[in-house]
């Protein structure tokens, strides 16, 4: 029977060797609630800045934006100029100027809503959408200070790479919190089980003395500290889902925090948590195991 | 089957003992005497692997002990049955459990149900096989460990002291039970400061007297 098959399975009668009783059995079960439950968070955190990541860097990387800045009396040619420009260069989809409305929009965050946009001299914007390969920055940049001198192209290449990059690192650091959560959940696991292993020192003599073997002993500790890290896991990762579940909807007002969550197949995720739990807890406690009875004998 | 040549052991900077020899050969019964101190459950904890000796070769079943890993120990353990004056149970598991443990350990505990009965009818402990272990007196105590020792019918069986606790007539059917075992042909090795009792087993076996004192290991006189 491999290791893992005796795991699941087990030994009833190995098994009650060891007494049940003791502190680490509830602080191992709490202890793995805790950390699935926040593992939880931080898996939604990173798979959440992953999205919110993908979508900046494609809707960005497709769209860029054209400033005309000219004379009232000329902003209108400047615009048609542009447009026709635009609507001869090789990667460009679509073109279109906003129209005033879509610009009070824009301003309306900073502004209020009651910006006298006629009497103001403001640029007029043209979204630029890009197809296939994209344009030639650099050959579009030519041409339009050749027609439309007033013309400022915005590739969004400037801010575009900070806000990937920040989104990134906030995935990043997600994935390192869950690397530390495992690392913790280790930890804890082994102090448990050194404790556990401390507690049971004359067990372990007796088990000896009757001809057990290493692996025999650890054996006993690591199937119960597994199912203890499993068990608390699950409850907690439950928890976790449940939390992230009743999290109010994501809108337009709070996009990112309210995104904070799972969508369609990632749900499945914190499903993976109790088992990389009970897997954490097996290599801890036998590692532990297995060095305490080096130590003893 | 158990050979100690030119064995000597140091604990702490002092020296137990040092240039000891000696031989369990398969149907040999043999009492270990000596004053307290001396170092009989030192010397038998050398000869069923729980202590290395820091000078001398130890050899259990042809192996060298110095040259064991733990599990070749283990496995050696399991043909040797071990009586501590202490017993040594797990008391949160009942008698028969703690009878089956040498079988529980070596995955073989399906024939703990065919041979439990008759051994707990052997020792005399039928009644007693879902008592836990401090509910059972010492003399019960050390009948059930004797049971323990030769459920997975060692060819060795080891008893320290075994008798210490108990009182005479309990010592009598004890010693019987480690005859009947070497009448089947174990070797038989008890450690014991009870010289009736030796005189009782000798007229029961043919047993060889050891003496360990000041570190050495003598052949015991006549007197006994």
């Amino acid at each position: 029977m491999s290791d893992w098959t005796s795991v699941l399975v087990g030994d009833p009668r190995a098994d009650r060797m060891v007494p049940k009783t003791g502190f680490t059995v509830q602080l191992t079960v709490f202890s793995a609630a805790a950390m699935a439950f926040l593992a939880v968070f931080a898996l939604a955190l990173s798979l959440a800045t992953e999205r919110l990541a993908d979508r900046w860097s494609a809707e960005l990387a497709r769209t860029s934006t054209l400033r005309i800045s000219a004379p009232q009396d000329q902003i209108t040619a400047q615009t048609e100029a542009a447009l026709r420009v635009l609507q001869t260069t090789p990667g460009v989809g679509s073109a279109r100027a906003l129209s005033d409305e879509e610009q009070i929009a824009l301003l309306e965050p900073w502004f209020g809503p009651d910006l006298p946009v006629a009497s103001l001299p403001i640029p007029r914007l043209i979204e630029i959408v890009e197809v296939g390969d994209g344009f030639d920055a650099t050959g579009l940049r030519a041409r339009l200070q050749a027609e439309v001198p007033g013309a400022v192209l915005d590739d969004h290449t400037r801010w575009r790479a900070p806000l990937v990059a920040a989104a990134d690192r906030l995935r990043a650091l997600g994935f390192l919190s869950l690397a530390l959560i495992g690392g913790a959940t280790g930890a804890m696991i082994t102090l448990a089980a050194q404790a556990a292993l401390s507690a049971n020192a004359q067990v372990i003599r007796v088990m000896r003395l009757v001809g057990a073997t290493d692996a025999f002993i650890a054996g006993a500790f690591v199937r119960r500290f597994t199912l203890r890290a499993f068990t608390g896991s699950a409850f907690g990762a439950l928890a976790g889902a449940a939390g992230i579940f009743f999290l109010p909807e994501a809108d337009v007002a709070g996009g990112f925090l309210t995104g904070l969550g799972f969508e369609g197949l990632h749900w499945l995720w914190p499903l993976a948590i109790p088992p990389l739990a009970g897997a954490v807890a097996y290599v801890a406690t036998r590692a532990a195991a297995f060095r305490r009875l080096k130590e003893q004998s | 089957m158990i050979e100690l040549e030119r064995v000597a052991y140091t604990y702490g900077g002092a020296e137990l003992f040092a240039d000891l020899s000696m031989t369990l050969a398969p149907g040999s019964f043999h009492f270990l005497t000596g004053p307290s101190g001396a170092g009989k459950t030192t010397l038998l904890k050398l000869c069923y692997g729980e202590l290395i000796a820091t000078a001398g070769m130890v050899r259990i079943f042809g192996q060298n002990t110095r040259e064991m890993d733990r599990d070749q120990i283990a496995l050696a353990r399991r043909r040797i049955g071990v009586v501590h004056q202490d017993c040594q149970f797990l008391d949160h598991l009942p008698m028969a459990e703690n009878v089956a443990l040498p079988l529980t350990v070596s995955g073989r505990q399906e024939e703990a149900d065919e041979y439990l009965e008759d051994l707990l009818g052997w020792v005399g402990l039928s009644g007693q096989a879902s008592q836990l272990p401090p509910q059972l007196s010492g003399g019960e105590r050390q009948r059930a460990a004797l049971a323990r020792a030769v459920i997975m019918s060692p060819e060795v069986v080891i008893a320290d002291e075994p008798t210490g606790n108990i009182d005479w007539e309990m010592s009598q059917r004890l010693l019987t039970l480690l005859v009947e075992l070497n009448k089947m042909g174990k070797a038989v090795l008890v450690a014991t400061h009870d010289l009736n009792l030796i005189r009782a087993a000798k007229t029961q076996v043919s047993a060889r007297v050891l003496r360990l004192r000041g570190g050495q290991l003598q052949a015991a006189g006549a007197e006994l």
